[in-house]
């Protein structure tokens, strides 16, 4: 039984934080984080011939439309290389041969990573939060607080996503093309699958599996943990009205996607030894 | 135990049709140093990474200080194991300090002993710029101190002074040399012959993946029984007396230049050809006799494999 030696994985977790701060990674992504969040939240209903502040369900609203696109993105792109590259540039054998195992280097990695996008998320959406608090009051921070953590566990869905890509491609060329592949699958596509399987089966089905369906994508998670709990804006999501009310309990909904970080990470372990 | 800390049982390594390594039987002793030579694609590295727990054999054993190479108890074995692999490649963006610093956390070393270590390797002055800046000596200087971090009773080296300029070399074996005195063992691997054979205790020569010949560097000339090279200097107009002389002794293929002659001589026929040069007395200026390099040895195989 091999033990694992959590002091190993905070070193490899604490120098891929580093690197990420060092070159300006969190920086960035928090920068993109927080212009995008005060653009949508004032210009967010310009569609209705109005700008400006609106309550928080509103912004909220938009901005899950903003992460469903970004935020896996951002994710992929971090961690598609994060094992491959180092077996590419020939550095893995070093570190491999270092009183570490396999899984500690895998766990380091994911966590070092983890920590980059959470920084990034929390202070990227955090200070936009902040600014917004002023104009909506306190009642607000409640919802604001679920998003963000949310949107923080939707990047680790990826994140993880993007490690077990980064174990299992044999080069950084390929890693990048299935990284961009899970992308659109799981951002554009699905959903479209789903609306015309609805459409085909003219509705017929949609209470029995459609749940099952949409717990199938992250992405379809993240939405629907963030907009079941607004009366308003669920009417706006035609997909969200096929999902029953029981299910759209906070916990289980987290749940599933603590799951969906956890299963790539499970595939990642177990293909790379 | 105590006379085999490396134990190399039968081991095969197959990527597909290909035979890695095919069937190495090796053991190395505590203090040894142990060369590993042969042409590229030979094996060298491959077996080096099976040593190292890096690569699963496709059979055979290997333990170190009495452990398999592949598990979790091998996991202290690799605090007292050093490694400098042949094709190094470190982080660009942290500095030299930077990076003895994560590999001396990875192996439960303190960080205080790294400015030491680059003095010892000759980087102190270049500890803080990155490795991005580094020349390849450089980074093979650095690999090296990553080698050394936590004083390892066991080394492994590939190519050890890939990149280095003949200072660098001598330094490098210097240290080495150090590390000896206080009982450590090494195994490497060298495409530079006349280099190690001057420094190994033992060597292996690899070919195919097989382990071809095996012993001291004496031990391998003697098994060939390589001539010696004798190399003479005359005086105008001795050619003829000479040539008579070594064709009595057996010797035809010579070659011979303006006032100098050089031919092989059968490690038997030396002190006969010696007297009989002496008894030609002045006519001869100069005799040099030279043993049969290490590279001569592998050549000598190789040609022997090779047909």
């Amino acid at each position: 039984m091999t033990s694992i030696e959590f002091s190993q994985i905070g070193v490899i977790a604490g120098k891929e934080f580093r690197d990420r701060l060092r070159n300006r990674w969190v920086l960035a992504v928090a920068s993109v984080f927080t212009l995008f969040a005060l653009v949508i939240a004032y210009f967010g209903s310009a569609q209705q011939g109005a700008v400006g502040l609106r309550g928080i369900d509103v912004t909220i609203a938009s901005l899950v439309s903003l992460v469903i696109y970004l935020v896996p993105l951002i994710a992929l792109i971090l961690g598609y290389d994060a094992i491959v590259a180092e077996r590419e540039r020939g550095s893995l054998d070093l570190l491999l041969s270092m009183p570490i195992t396999r899984l500690e280097v895998l766990l380091g990695k994911f966590a070092g990573l983890a920590g980059a996008l959470g920084v990034a998320t929390i202070a990227g959406f955090g200070l936009a939060g902040l600014l917004l608090f002023y104009q909506l009051g306190n009642a607000a921070l409640y919802h604001y607080g679920g998003f963000m953590l949310s949107a923080f566990l939707l990047s680790l869905c990826f994140l993880s996503l993007a490690v077990m890509v980064s174990v299992i491609a044999e080069d950084r060329m390929r890693a990048s093309g299935i990284a961009i592949a899970l992308w659109f699958f799981f951002v554009l596509v699905y959903d479209l699958l789903l609306l015309g399987l609805l459409v085909i089966t003219e509705g017929k089905a949609s209470l029995d599996f459609f749940p099952v369906l949409l717990m199938l994508n992250p992405a379809d998670i993240f939405r629907i943990l963030n907009i079941f709990g607004f009366d308003d804006v669920r009417r706006i999501y035609g997909l969200a009205t096929v999902f029953p009310e029981t299910l759209a309990n906070p916990w289980l909904l987290g749940s599933a996607l603590i799951l969906w970080i956890a299963a790539p990470l499970g595939v990642a372990a177990w293909r790379f030894k | 135990m105590t006379d085999k800390l490396i134990e190399i049982r039968n081991v095969h390594k197959a990527y597909g049709a290909v035979k890695a390594v095919n069937g190495v039987d090796l053991a190395v002793a505590p203090g040894e140093l142990f060369g590993l030579i042969g042409h590229n694609g030979a094996g060298k590295t491959t077996l080096f990474k099976m040593m190292l727990g890096l690569l699963p054999t496709s059979s055979g054993e290997i333990h170190i200080g009495g452990q398999a190479v592949r598990g979790e108890a091998f996991r202290e074995v690799r605090r007292s194991i050093g490694y400098l692999p042949e094709s190094l490649a470190l982080y660009d963006n942290l500095t030299g300090l930077e990076t003895l610093h994560f590999f001396a956390r990875l192996k439960g070393v303190a960080r205080s002993s790294c400015p030491t270590l680059l003095e010892k390797v000759g980087l102190a002055g270049a500890s803080g710029q990155r490795v991005r800046n580094y020349s390849k000596g450089m980074r093979q200087r650095l690999g090296f101190a990553q080698a050394l971090l936590g004083s390892p009773r066991l080394l492994f080296l590939d190519e050890p002074t890939n990149g280095l300029d003949p200072q660098g070399i001598l330094e490098f074996y210097r240290i080495l040399a150090d590390l000896r005195q206080g009982g450590v063992t090494v195994v490497l691997t060298s495409h530079i012959l006349a280099e190690i054979q001057q420094r190994v205790d033992r060597l292996a020569l690899m070919r195919n993946g097989r382990i071809q010949a095996l012993g001291t560097v004496q031990s391998l000339r003697d098994v060939r029984d390589m001539p010696l090279t004798l190399q003479i200097s005359f005086r105008s107009g001795a050619a003829s007396i000479l040539r008579q002389g070594l064709s009595a002794q057996g010797i035809e293929n010579i070659e011979i230049g303006d006032g100098f002659a050089r031919f092989g001589c059968p490690r038997r026929l030396k002190m006969p050809v010696l007297s009989m040069l002496a008894e030609l007395g002045p006519a001869i200026s100069d005799i040099e006799v030279h043993e049969p390099s290490l590279e001569d040895v592998f050549l000598g195989y190789s040609e022997e494999m090779a047909t």
